[in-house]
């Protein structure tokens, strides 16, 4: 497998964040799908059947990151989700999936604070679905 | 709303002290204004020293102290209280009604003075003037304590909504700086697009941001004069007919010859533009804006219809909010400073008006307006604004 062949499901309602990474990852040589809402990521989730997702927490409700982390696992056990959250820096409320117990009720492999910084999302990414083959 | 407060009585007499126990315990003092009733509950202490140690460990909220007792007196006691700072309220009994005493105790911050002998209906008049005291003192700290929160509120809000366009401008740059898309321009064309609207809108939450402070601060000079409301709404209408004509949404504007009002042709252009690039920003590329103006008496109301996306009755209900966005997959691509409405809101209770609203989701959402014709106090007060439901 190339990491051509890869597809990463980005769900954001931030149009210019999503723009941006679906920029650089495609730069990165992974194809890329955009959604903008949870209802829309669902969706295309079912259609384009990606490698691995990239999610906000808050979309049209403040956990709606959750809610599709939640049903993204539950149809697809194996997918790799990585969690974005401005939460830490908004409320001072910090998420992490570092133990076993946190990622069993939180069903995301990882997460990221936003601001996105890309190669943090790369390597990320690069862990998740081990080095582009 | 019922509440307790703390009485101390500090007497040497027992007499004293089993009297405004027995009085004070029974006494319910209601006050209408501040739609309270108060119920007493009473210690006593019989020295200084058993005063201060009750005070250190049980704190009252009222104390009747006696000016003369055996060890140390009434007036070290208050001495000794306002070097601890504490908020309690204090009444100076004294035998003696000399003016000096009457001087030194409120110079040590006493609110109040009774005079021996004194008639059970003397003790519950001046502990009901010291409670109420006390409230409207509480609901004072109450007050500012909201409105500092309210303030932080604002200010985190603020900052969040200032950074957004910032990241997303930078994250724009840093892709054209490292040439992600190529050596030609022509790939970034959508970057830089995006780019100049999330700056405009940023200019615009700025330029909302001092119209919100100018108002509130009630700083700004109002220049009222005679206004012709139609020659406003048409200028207001101007502003958007390029946007307009862009969608393909038609513009209406049902005239009813000259309406004319006392008014700031400022603010009453903020409440137009407000309203009518808002019908036009969340409507559907082919609807159309219909803005009525009805002459009513004493009273001249402006409505805003569109054929938009409409909201549901919960999101009308938040609608006025300082930063109050509706977020959905209907509005992602709308920018907006979220402070719009609000600072209708305010301008309108400039004018003793009123803002409505009547929406349904997908069908189309109406704001009507109210002004007094005669320009309204300019007092800011509370404006109804009632949500929801279909229209009509």
């Amino acid at each position: 497998m190339t990491a051509a062949t890869r597809t990463i499901l980005l769900v954001d309602d931030d149009v210019d964040l999503t723009t941006q990474l679906q920029v650089l990852l495609e730069a990165a040589g992974f194809t890329v799908a955009v959604a903008h809402s949870e209802r829309e990521g669902g969706q295309v989730l079912a259609e384009v059947d990606p490698d691995l997702v990239v999610v906000d927490l808050m979309m049209e409700e403040n956990d709606s990151g959750f809610t599709f982390c939640h049903h993204a696992k539950a149809q697809r056990p194996d997918l790799p989700v990585i969690l974005l959250t401005a939460v830490t820096s908004e409320t001072g409320i910090a998420f992490d999936a570092a133990t076993e117990e946190e990622r069993s009720w939180i069903k995301a492999d990882a997460f990221l604070d936003k601001p996105v910084r890309f190669e943090r999302l790369q390597a990320e990414i690069t862990r998740l679905l081990g080095a582009p083959a | 709303m019922n509440q307790v407060l703390r009485i101390l009585v500090v007497d040497d007499e027992p007499g004293m002290r089993k009297g405004g126990d027995r009085i004070l315990s029974r006494f319910a003092a209601a006050y209408p204004d501040l739609d309270a009733e108060v119920a007493f509950e009473v210690e006593t202490a019989a020295t200084g020293e058993e005063a201060l140690e009750t005070i250190a460990a049980r704190p009252p909220d009222i104390l009747l102290l006696d000016y003369k007792l055996p060890g140390i007196s009434g007036l070290d006691v208050q001495g000794a209280l306002v070097e601890q700072a504490t908020d309690i309220l204090t009444v100076m009994v004294s035998a003696y009604s000399s003016l000096q005493t009457v001087i030194a105790a409120t110079k040590r911050g006493a609110y109040d003075f009774l005079v021996k002998p004194f008639t059970p209906d003397e003790l519950r008049s001046t502990v009901r003037k010291a409670a109420h005291h006390v409230l409207v003192h509480r609901q004072a700290l109450r007050l500012a304590e909201e409105r500092r929160q309210v303030r932080f509120e604002f200010i985190r809000v603020l900052g969040h909504e200032l950074k957004s366009p910032l990241a997303a401008v930078e994250g724009y740059l840093d892709i054209m700086q490292t040439h992600v898309l190529g050596d030609e321009i022509g790939p970034y064309d959508t970057m830089v697009e995006r780019s100049l609207m999330r700056i405009e809108g940023m200019r615009k939450l700025i330029l909302d941001l001092l119209d919100l402070t100018r108002i509130e601060s009630g700083k700004k000079e109002r220049a009222l004069a005679v206004v012709d409301l139609e020659e406003r709404v048409d200028a207001a209408l101007e502003l958007v007919r390029t946007e307009a004509q862009r969608r393909d949404i038609s513009l209406i504007f049902e005239r009813a010859g000259a309406v004319q009002l006392e008014a700031d042709t400022g603010e009453l252009d903020i409440i137009l533009n407000n309203l009518i690039s808002n019908a036009v920003k969340y409507n559907r590329d082919g609807g159309s804006v219909t803005v009525e103006v009805e002459d009513g008496e004493g009273q001249v109301s402006v409505s805003v219809a569109d054929t938009g996306i409409g909201m549901t009755p919960e999101e009308s209900e938040r609608l006025f909010r300082e930063f109050a966005r509706i977020k959905n997959e209907k509005t992602k691509n709308i920018l907006g400073s979220g402070l719009g409405l609000s600072i209708v809101k305010k301008i309108v209770a400039l004018y003793d008006g009123d803002v409505t609203v009547e929406s349904a989701a997908d069908v189309g959402t109406t704001f009507t307006v109210t002004l007094s014709r005669a320009g309204g106090t300019g007092a800011e007060g509370t404006v109804a604004t009632r949500g929801s439901g279909p229209p009509a």
